[in-house]
């Protein structure tokens, strides 16, 4: 086992609390443009600023996610990407990162790997924490409860539409961080952010004094720094980050992933 | 391997007789069914159930429906003695099933698609939903939104794979020339399958405005429930029809399934009658033990797709497999919860036909009735050659004619010009 308390998602977030920043974490699709990239580019975030690093696992039929993301995950499959290879990915280069692994699955990969063998298999390749974003409160107890048993954290989404009754409730059982999705819609870069969000991040405060991280549709610095701005103990990067990975050659995405990351980084401290 | 997390609720243990009762609170028929979505669609789906159980028993709202199904759809849709169709099957002592068909292809329109559509229509008008959007495959459900949405003044926008688009361009058009937008969906398989995900998308980010008319009893809760309430008059109907024409109960129902809809609307009506077989057909494509096909319920494992758990066409890493029908409308990798439920509980049976059959069916059933039948509803024609010589006396059978086969021709016409 790679993971220890100390590099569980809500003690790290406890760590960078202390020290008053706001984390970094990008996303990346595993297997996109290839499995040796990918691995690369743990190493690369890991070094240029992230604090955590969110991977996807590449899913057929991706509903939370828009075209960037939808496109990776598609080229990941097509490369013959399977779960059990990213795993390995996983074991293999989470032992150098600073930045603990929260790996991003849709449900079905779960359910038909079997919750407890899933769980088993994560957790021994040394991922930290859990989203699944199609997996909402009412569905989510036969996860969370073997999820705690083994050591592994599920963070729940909250939602522009969510009302205050259910963020309250799903605040409660959210493990290691609160993901607040800052758009009705799916994953993508927006032009910009909607003021709710940080009023939403207010209102979740007040039930809450868990870690708060806000994703889809963060696109540049200055919506980070927006992010951090309104209070949020972290900004997801998603689709700008895989954009970018997948442009020119697998060296040419490295250096521009790790430019990026930095920025961010940079816009965040 | 295949896990079930959650635990099954009383629903699920009990017999035959129980299965009405169904789904739960939380949507489920067992263990099927369900709300796998993303948490942005969770207040909508509230929303949806609470207008549905607010309005299903309101006196202005099923006068309004009522009123449309008649004067609009053309309800009640005949049962009709189909004579030449059952002497196909008569033994040489004179005795044979009978075959009667539930003449929804009818309706207008041409599907049972409307019955739901126009529902949930009246139903988006009444939640103040200007903007409706729809998945379509065969372009039937497409057709039927479009058409509600022309009638009501709504806004419409409907979601369709190329591929579907280039064998069903007849619905395409009749969707435009009715003022729909059709937006095509190139991802992944570009069918229904594809369509759907694409759908829930805009649904996801459109959610405070838009309505999305689920065309299927797919889908996460209220869905399965609510559309198969909204065909469930397709078996009301027959069951007075029997009534009224021989003074007793069918002896067995029979539609194909693809999603479901025909048949629970159908079926539901009878579930509690022990008496009845309850029958569905799927699509087998080029085989169901080749890997083009899209046999569900017969081949597929435990999963969750588009919101619901079901049964689904699933590879050994829970990616979901590529469905393959020459039925635009069968062709989908998932199915109706309530149609998993129904097997698992033994209370239905599930069996399917190639595409090779279909389209034989589709050819004798023109023959012999002057019913030229949808791909779709072939289906359940054709598994008639199978069931017939099993029977013993003369019991009756009625099969649901889904939808009429204009739509399908060209489609066909390729298909034997190609044998």
């Amino acid at each position: 086992m790679s993971t220890s308390t100390a590099s569980s998602v809500s003690a790290r977030f406890a760590a960078l609390r202390s020290r008053g920043e706001c984390a970094l974490i990008p996303f990346l699709t595993a297997g996109d443009p290839d499995l040796a990239t990918t691995a690369e580019a743990l190493r690369v975030l890991d070094r240029s600023g992230a604090d955590f690093i969110e991977l996807g696992v590449p899913y057929s039929d991706p509903l939370a996610d828009g075209p960037t993301i939808q496109a990776a995950a598609t080229r990941s499959l097509q490369r013959g990407t399977k779960l059990d290879d990213v795993l390995a990915l996983v074991k293999e280069v989470s032992p150098e990162l600073t930045a603990p692994i929260v790996l991003f699955t849709y449900y079905n990969p779960i359910l038909h790997r079997g919750i407890e063998t899933f769980l088993k298999d994560i957790k021994a390749a040394g991922v930290a924490g859990l989203v699944v974003p199609d997996l909402p409160l009412e569905e989510a107890e036969g996860l969370l409860v073997p999820a705690a048993a083994i050591g592994i954290e599920v963070t729940l989404l909250v939602a522009p539409t969510s009302p205050m009754e259910r963020i309250e409730a799903i605040a409660a059982q959210s493990q290691g961080f609160i993901y607040l999705v800052s758009v009705t819609g799916v994953t993508g870069v927006r032009s910009q952010l909607q003021d709710r969000v940080g009023d939403l991040l207010t209102r979740i405060r007040t039930v809450t004094d868990k870690p708060i991280g806000i994703g889809f549709g963060i696109a540049d610095a200055d919506q980070a720094r927006q992010v951090r701005q309104w209070g949020a103990d972290a900004a997801i990067v998603g689709s700008a980050i895989v954009k970018r990975l997948a442009e020119g050659t697998p060296t040419e995405g490295l250096a521009a992933i790790a430019d990026f990351c930095q920025t961010l980084k940079a816009a965040l401290k | 391997m295949t896990t079930t997390p959650l635990p099954q609720n009383s629903a699920a243990s009990t017999t035959a007789n129980a299965p009405s009762a169904v789904p739960d609170a939380l949507g489920r028929f067992g263990r099927f069914g369900g709300k796998y979505v993303p948490e942005t669609l969770m207040p909508a789906l509230a929303e949806l159930e609470a207008a549905f159980w607010q309005y299903r028993n309101d006196a202005d709202f099923q006068g309004e429906l009522d009123h449309l199904l008649k004067d609009y759809v053309g309800r009640p849709s005949p049962l009709y003695c189909a004579e030449r169709l059952s002497d196909r099957y008569a033994r040489p002592d004179g005795t044979g099933p009978q075959i009667y068909l539930k003449r929804e292809d009818l309706n207008h329109t041409g599907a049972h698609k409307i019955n739901n559509a126009i529902a949930q229509a009246l139903l988006a008008k009444r939640m103040g939903k200007q903007r409706i959007i729809a998945e379509t495959g065969a372009g039937q459900h497409g057709v039927a939104t479009a058409t509600v949405c022309a009638r009501f003044g709504l806004d419409c926008v409907i979601y369709m794979g190329v591929h579907d688009m280039e064998r069903q361009a007849l619905n395409v058009f009749r969707m435009r020339l009715m003022g729909a937008e059709v937006r095509p969906v190139s991802a992944g398989t570009g069918t229904l399958k594809d369509a759907t995900s694409e759908a829930i998308r805009d649904w996801v980010t459109n959610v405070e405005t838009t309505h999305y008319i689920l065309g299927s009893v797919a889908g996460p809760h209220p869905y399965p429930m609510m559309v198969r309430d909204f065909h469930a008059i397709i078996g009301q109907e027959t069951r007075e029809q029997c009534q009224a024409i021989w003074g007793g109960l069918p002896d067995i129902l029979m539609a194909c399934v693809g999603g479901g809809s025909n048949a629970m609307g159908l079926f539901h009506e009878f579930v509690g009658e022990a008496s009845v077989r309850l029958i569905g057909v799927e699509a087998a494509g080029e085989g169901a033990d080749t890997d083009k096909h899209a046999a569900t319920l017969t081949k597929g494992e435990v999963g969750v797709l588009h919101g619901a758990m079901s049964y689904l066409l699933q590879d050994r890493d829970g990616q979901v497999i590529e469905a393959h029908s020459i039925s635009a409308g069968l062709d989908y990798p998932g199915v109706g919860p309530e149609h998993a439920y129904l097997k698992d509980t033994g209370r239905a049976e599930y069996y399917s036909v190639t595409d090779a059959q279909a389209l034989d069916a589709f050819q004798w059933v023109s023959r012999l009735e002057g019913i030229i039948p949808a791909l779709e509803t072939s289906h359940a024609f054709a598994y008639l050659d199978t069931l017939c010589p099993t029977l013993e006396g003369s019991p009756r059978i009625v099969i649901n004619c889904s939808g009429r086969g204009d739509k399908d021709v060209q489609t066909v016409a390729k298909a034997l010009d190609l044998r």
